[in-house]
C-alpha cells in the first residue's frame, strides 16, 4: 500500500512501515525547546533522569523575550542556564526557533519534536517537525523518542500565478479561511501544486507556519530543486531524489482539497480568530486607524519579506502616528539586511528595529499593546490579548499589507504602493 | 459547579503570554482565565468541571494551561473536540479530557464520569497523577508497555 510523505518519515524513524491510525514510538533527530517551555520541562525532566539522551540533539533557543524584558523571565532563562550548563547544551539568542532551526538544522525526511506550537514551519523543508508541550519535550531530552498516532493527511493542491501585491501570506489566509482554526486538528497538511512549487523556501515556511493556527500536527512539502538550493544556501548539502520520500502515487489521504489563486488579492484576518479573513481591499474601506505595524515573526520577517518592505519604504516615509517594528528572523537575516543597507535605512525611516526573536507577537514585551490599539502584524496569531491589552485589535497580513498600512496610518491594500 | 465556555477557546486565554512566566503551579492556578473570565480563579472549587464547545485548548503549545486547571482542581474538561497540543498535554499530566455532547450541560447540573468509557490510557495516567510519576515508578522502559499496550 502506497505511502504518503509523512506516513514514509514515521516509518523511517520507526523501523518498519506504518500508516494513518498507528501507535507508535519514533526516534527523534532533534527536541528543540525554547525559553519558557524548556523551564517547564526541566523539573519533569530531572524526575526520570540525570543525563539528556544525545546533547548534541537538543537545541535551546531563547528568543520568546530576550533579552529578559523582566525579573519573572530572567528567572526562567536563568533556571534554563543551570540546566544547559549541567548538560552540557549550547543555548542560542539568533532568532526565532523555527527560523534558525531551518536555516541550520533541519533536513528533508527528519523527525523533529518541538515545544511550540509553530513547530509545523519546518516540514516547508520536507521534514515532519511536530510541536508538543514540555512534558513530552522532557521524555524526549531524556529518551530521544516520543510516542505517536500517525495522522491522516489532507493534500492541498494549489495552481495559479500569483498576481502582483500577493504572497504566500494571502494564500495561507485564504486557506485559513476555508479550514477554520480546526479544519486541520490531528491532521498533516501536504501541500503541492504549480504555485507552492514557485515558491522559494522562505515563502513555503510561511505556509508550513501558519498551518498550526488550522490545528495541523504537522505541515509538509515534499522537498524538491528549490529546497536543495535553500539548503545548499545555508550549508547543508542536499540531493534531491524525489523516489525516496514523495508520497506515493497510490497513498491514501483523507481528502484532497484543490485550490486556484489566480485571482486571489491581498488578504487580512479580523480578530480575534485566524478564519475572520476578508481582503485588505474590503476592510479598506473602512478606515481603520493603525496604532502599530509590526514586522516580524517566524510566519514573515525573512530577508525576501524586508526586500518587499524595503521597496515600499523607499518610494514613501512612515505615517508619524504608527509604530512601525521591525524583528529580523534571526541574526542571519539581520546580517542580510545589515549588508543591503537596510538597517540603516529602515532606521532613518523612523521605523523600530527589535533583537531579532519573537519580538512582540507574544505581547510579552517590545511592542505590547493598549487598550483600543489597532496593530497590523505579519505574526500568526490575533487573539484576544495575544500582544497585550485584551482590548486591542490584531489584524494578519503580509508583509506588503503592513507596510502599505505603515505608510497610510489605516489599513491599506499595498497595491498602490509596490 | 460547571463553568462554561464556548468555542475555540485557546491557551492565551486559559494561561495569558504576560502572565505564565513562572513554573509554579500555585502561581499558574491565580492567573488562569485572568483576563477572559476574570472570577473563575478567584471562585472555582476542587472537583468542579470545564465544559465547552468546539477546539478547547488551542493555540500555543503551553503546558501552563493544563498545569493551571489541574492546580484549580478541575475534576474533568468535557469539550465537543480538544485541540490536538491541549489534549497531549492533558494525557500527559494526568488531567481528564472528555470528548462528548455539552450543548446541554448547565451550570449546576450533576455530572457522573462513566471511566470505562474514557480511553484507556487517560485513565491509567490520571490514576497514576500523570505520565512522570509514572515512569519515575517504572523506569523509562515501560514507555512501549504504556503506549503500546495500553
Amino acid at each position: 500500500m502506497g505511502q504518503t510523505i509523512a506516513e514514509k518519515i514515521f516509518s523511517q524513524h520507526v523501523g518498519k512501515k506504518i500508516y494513518a491510525g498507528d501507535f507508535a514510538i519514533a526516534k527523534l533527530d532533534l527536541v528543540m525547546a525554547h525559553d519558557t517551555t524548556c523551564a517547564w520541562a526541566i523539573d519533569p525532566f530531572y524526575e526520570i533522569a540525570k543525563k539528556v539522551w544525545d546533547k548534541k540533539k537538543i537545541f535551546i533557543p531563547f528568543d520568546h523575550a530576550f533579552p529578559a524584558p523582566n525579573v519573572q523571565m530572567a528567572k526562567l532563562q536563568s533556571k534554563i542556564r543551570k540546566f544547559a550548563r549541567e548538560q552540557g547544551i549550547p543555548i542560542t539568542t539568533d532568532g526565532v526557533c523555527h527560523q534558525i532551526m531551518s536555516e541550520r538544522f533541519i533536513n528533508p525526511g527528519n523527525l523533529i519534536l518541538g515545544a511550540d506550537s509553530h513547530s509545523p514551519t519546518g516540514g516547508g523543508l520536507g521534514a515532519l517537525t511536530i510541536g508538543v508541550g514540555s512534558t513530552d519535550a522532557a521524555i524526549a531530552m531524556a529518551t530521544g523518542t516520543c510516542w505517536f498516532r500517525v495522522p491522516q493527511t489532507i493534500r492541498i493542491n494549489i495552481k495559479g500565478k500569483l498576481k502582483k501585491g500577493v504572497f504566500s501570506k494571502d494564500v495561507i489566509l485564504m486557506i485559513a479561511k476555508k479550514f477554520g482554526p480546526e479544519g486541520g486538528n490531528y491532521r498533516v497538511l501536504e501541500y503541492d501544486g504549480e504555485t507552492v512549487r514557485n515558491f522559494s523556501v522562505p515563502a513555503r515556511l510561511t505556509l508550513t507556519n501558519m498551518s498550526a493556527e488550522m490545528g495541523a500536527k504537522a505541515a509538509i512539502i515534499e522537498p524538491d530543486e528549490e529546497t536543495e538550493k535553500y539548503l545548499k544556501e545555508n550549508q547543508r548539502p542536499y540531493i534531491f531524489d524525489k523516489k525516496s520520500l514523495w508520497s506515493d502515487e497510490d497513498a491514501v489521504y483523507e481528502k484532497v482539497m484543490n485550490f486556484d489563486v489566480s485571482d486571489l488579492t491581498p488578504q487580512i484576518a479580523e480578530p480575534p480568530d485566524i478564519d475572520r479573513v476578508k481582503t485588505v481591499e474590503d476592510v479598506e474601506k473602512k478606515k481603520i486607524k493603525v496604532d502599530q505595524v509590526f514586522i516580524g515573526s517566524c510566519t514573515n520577517c525573512r530577508i525576501g519579506d524586508l526586500d518587499v518592505v524595503y521597496k515600499m519604504f523607499q518610494k514613501n516615509d512612515l505615517n508619524p502616528n504608527v509604530r512601525t517594528i521591525i524583528t529580523p528572523a534571526s541574526k542571519l537575516v539581520f546580517l542580510q539586511a545589515l549588508a543591503k543597507g537596510y538597517i540603516e535605512f529602515f532606521t532613518k525611516k523612523n521605523a523600530i528595529i527589535l533583537t531579532p526573536g519573537c519580538g512582540p507577537c507574544l505581547g510579552r514585551h517590545g511592542g505590547v499593546l493598549y487598550d483600543n490599539e489597532v496593530c497590523v502584524s505579519t505574526s500568526n496569531r490575533n487573539f484576544t490579548g495575544r500582544m497585550g491589552s485584551p482590548k486591542a485589535l490584531i489584524y494578519l497580513a503580509s508583509p506588503a499589507t503592513a507596510a502599505a498600512s505603515a505608510i497610510t496610518g489605516y489599513i491599506t491594500d499595498p497595491g498602490k504602493y509596490l | 459547579m460547571n463553568w462554561i465556555f464556548g468555542n475555540n477557546i485557546n491557551t492565551d486565554l486559559i494561561t495569558p503570554g504576560r502572565y505564565n512566566i513562572t513554573t509554579d503551579a500555585k502561581e499558574l492556578a491565580k492567573i488562569a482565565f485572568i483576563e477572559h473570565r476574570p472570577n473563575f480563579a478567584k471562585t472555582v472549587k476542587k472537583d468542579d468541571f470545564i465544559i465547552a464547545g468546539n477546539n478547547f485548548g488551542c493555540g500555543s503549545s503551553r503546558e501552563t494551561a493544563v498545569t493551571a486547571l489541574k492546580a484549580c482542581g478541575i475534576k474533568a474538561i468535557i469539550a465537543k473536540s480538544f485541540a490536538r497540543i491541549f489534549y497531549r498535554n492533558c494525557i500527559n499530566q494526568g488531567l481528564l479530557a472528555i470528548v462528548g455532547e455539552t450543548k446541554n450541560i448547565g451550570p449546576n447540573d450533576k455530572i457522573k464520569i462513566d471511566i470505562k468509557n474514557v480511553p484507556p490510557l487517560m485513565t491509567k495516567l490520571y490514576e497514576t497523577g500523570g505520565i512522570i510519576p509514572y515512569l519515575k515508578k517504572n523506569g523509562l522502559d515501560s514507555l512501549k508497555k504504556l503506549f503500546l499496550k495500553t
